[in-house]
């Protein structure tokens, strides 16, 4: 088994293991972004201090940044609800930022990159400009991104705070609007609840919450961070499970909301990589995807990969497209993207 | 090979014959760890895929797999792997407070010199440390938030420019690596830290001095005093990860500078430069 996997999974064996073991572990949860995490789930069993010297340097570091980025996106979130206070339009936080105010374990040494929120989509223009006053202004200046994401997704072109550098994400749904997908995004507004001691802010109900991070792995959107994305359901399912019918009325809001398939997806796939304790009935079925997900959801690492992970990951990107976007204009989307050259990385450092 | 810099480990691989020689030459003193310590970080140098290597080839730096940056032309191949490894640690070392800053050390007391490029940190640090000084780090001082020293890596110290010629003459003994024209600094050359400064890496100062450089052409040597916030705060703006340290990076570095004399150094020429800072530590 993956060693990242493993240590999600039994935490509690990872002190007697060797330095290679050890290096294998954290140069792959580096690479998945799970090393606070790991780090997280050591400390709360009592086992962070048995680590060896090196790569507990490395956990220690790692949990010392979740932190900061948890304190930052703290900030963040005070400054937007500042910003949107004129606008009278409630709040909607999601994924990682609704996880930390609603103080969910699914935050515990979760590493964020970004802020993602939901408003209506009426409210939109109110909202953006509202934003631009306050220092938000859209990264994607060219004009086939602009139209991309404006006409055919379910959020802005990501906005970048021009002091601070932060990178918001506006939603107005949960799945493109074009897509086969269609959750109501009413239904979702209407069932957010307060967050407490939060005047203006509020997260997604519970099964709406879980069922977004199930939409979210299911259309493929981040596929390098994918068992990032499986980590946070394998922590909400843990969490609100505990309740009683539970997993009966989040099948009845995932039928409610048409989200069947991605709920079956993401609890397929939880179950299977870091056993999640799932209902039988959800998980029982063959299915034909399970050679590409099982190779795309470990870590993106070359140590974790074998010569069809690369293939895998692309057919799921088109999967997911073919799942946002109708046919013809999935056609044209690609291949306005095959045409375009590839986005630098980062410029050359000191 | 597992190269052990201080308290860091990182496997090189790299098939390309300048990397090795150059490796050979300034990294001659090192330790190679066994292939079963626990290395850091796995980085790569290498010909990038495809035609280009055969027109106008270039190299490539790896981490773990992923290249943090665009590639350069080949002839700076080992330019691109000590960029990239103050990368690995000015990135991911978050168990330290890692500054922008040279470290030299003389009788257990650190002189930091935190500076902006162009300022001759790198010439002044080259100087010190073929003077008695030894040396500590010359583009990264690794802070422990713990003991609030700081951690040797004794590294080579990457030399710009007219600042080759300038330690050639000043320090005929010392070993340099092959100058490397027209990267994105100009001429880039390595020197080979002092044998001692290997010998000790392992060996924590504690901060005495903090001295903020500045390199002016025919500049009389003049050391003045700086105010502790002022201090501070190029300290903070040197840091690669002060906010990642919160309220205790905010601790660390105000304990660092409580506990040093803090001056402005201006200076046009080595030798008198590297006199007056002797004449620092002799104080006391």
């Amino acid at each position: 088994m993956n060693p990242v996997i493993l240590a999600l999974r039994d935490p509690q064996s990872l002190p007697g293991w060797n330095e290679p073991q050890w290096e294998m572990l954290v140069r792959q949860a580096r690479s998945a972004a799970l090393l606070p995490r790991i780090a997280m789930l050591l400390d709360e069993c009592g086992q962070l201090d048995r680590v060896p010297s090196a790569p507990r340097a490395h956990l220690l570091g790692a949990q010392r940044l979740a932190r900061a980025q948890a304190d930052e996106v703290r900030r963040e979130v005070a400054f937007l609800a500042q910003a949107l206070e004129s606008t009278a339009v409630d709040l909607i936080l999601l994924k990682g930022a609704a996880y930390l105010f609603a103080r969910l374990p699914a935050a515990h040494g979760r590493v964020f990159s970004d802020v993602d929120i939901l408003v209506p989509r009426a409210a939109l223009p109110r909202v953006e400009a509202a934003l631009m006053r306050a220092g938000w202004a859209t990264s994607h200046h060219d004009p086939y991104d602009q139209r991309y994401y404006r006409e055919w997704m379910h959020e802005l072109p990501p906005l970048r705070h021009v002091a601070r550098g932060t990178v918001l994400d506006v939603h107005h749904s949960i799945a493109p609007p074009t897509g086969r997908l269609k959750p109501e995004p009413a239904k979702l507004l209407t069932a957010a609840q307060p967050v407490p001691g939060q005047a203006t802010l509020k997260v997604l109900a519970p099964l709406d919450m879980i069922l977004h991070s199930a939409v979210h792995l299911y259309l493929n959107e981040e596929l390098s961070r994918g068992l990032r994305d499986l980590v946070d359901i394998d922590a909400l399912l843990r969490h609100f499970s505990a309740s009683p019918d539970f997993w009966p009325s989040l099948q009845a809001r995932a039928t409610e909301l048409g989200l069947k398939k991605p709920l079956q997806n993401a609890a397929r796939y939880a179950n299977r990589i870091l056993a999640t304790p799932v209902p039988a009935e959800l998980i029982t079925r063959i299915n034909v995807l399970d050679p590409l997900y099982l190779r795309a959801l470990q870590p993106q690492h070359p140590a974790a990969s074998d010569r069809f992970t690369a293939l895998a990951r692309n057919l799921l990107y088109v999967c997911g497209h073919w799942l946002r976007l109708p046919p013809a204009l999935l056609a044209y989307h690609l291949s306005v993207k095959a045409l375009r050259r590839p986005e630098p990385p980062a410029k050359t450092g000191r | 090979m597992r190269l052990r810099t201080g308290p860091i480990v990182t496997r090189i691989r790299s098939e390309l014959p300048a990397i090795a020689q150059a490796l050979g030459t300034v990294y001659r003193e090192h330790i190679i760890e066994a292939p079963d310590t626990f290395a850091d970080f796995h980085v790569r140098v290498a010909h990038p895929a495809g035609l280009r290597r055969w027109l106008k080839p270039q190299v490539v730096f790896e981490f773990d797999g992923a290249p943090p940056f665009l590639p350069l032309p080949a002839e700076q191949a080992f330019a691109i792997l000590e960029w990239g490894l103050n990368w690995c640690i000015s990135a991911n070392c978050h168990h330290y407070l890692v500054i922008h800053a040279a470290v030299v050390e003389r009788s257990g007391r650190a002189l930091l010199l935190p500076a902006p490029p162009g300022s001759g940190k790198s010439t002044l640090c080259a100087g010190l440390v073929n003077r008695d000084w030894r040396l500590l780090s010359d583009e990264l001082a690794l802070l422990d938030p713990l003991s609030g020293s700081v951690v040797p890596l004794a590294r080579p110290v990457s030399l710009k420019n007219a600042s080759i010629e300038v330690i050639r003459r000043f320090a005929p003994g010392a070993v340099l690596s092959a100058t490397v024209h027209d990267t994105l600094k100009g001429s880039v050359a390595h020197m080979k830290p002092p044998g001692e400064a290997v010998r000790r890496a392992l060996e924590p100062a504690r901060p005495r001095w903090v001295v903020m450089p500045r390199y002016q052409a025919g500049a009389a040597a003049q050391l003045r005093p700086l105010s502790r916030g002022s201090a501070f705060m190029q300290l903070a703006e040197s840091a690669f990860n002060y906010p990642v340290f919160g309220r205790q990076g905010f601790e660390l570095l105000a304990s660092t500078v409580e506990a040093c004399d803090c001056y402005e150094f201006t200076y046009g020429e080595l030798e008198s430069a590297v006199g007056i800072l002797a004449e620092l530590a002799a104080e006391k």
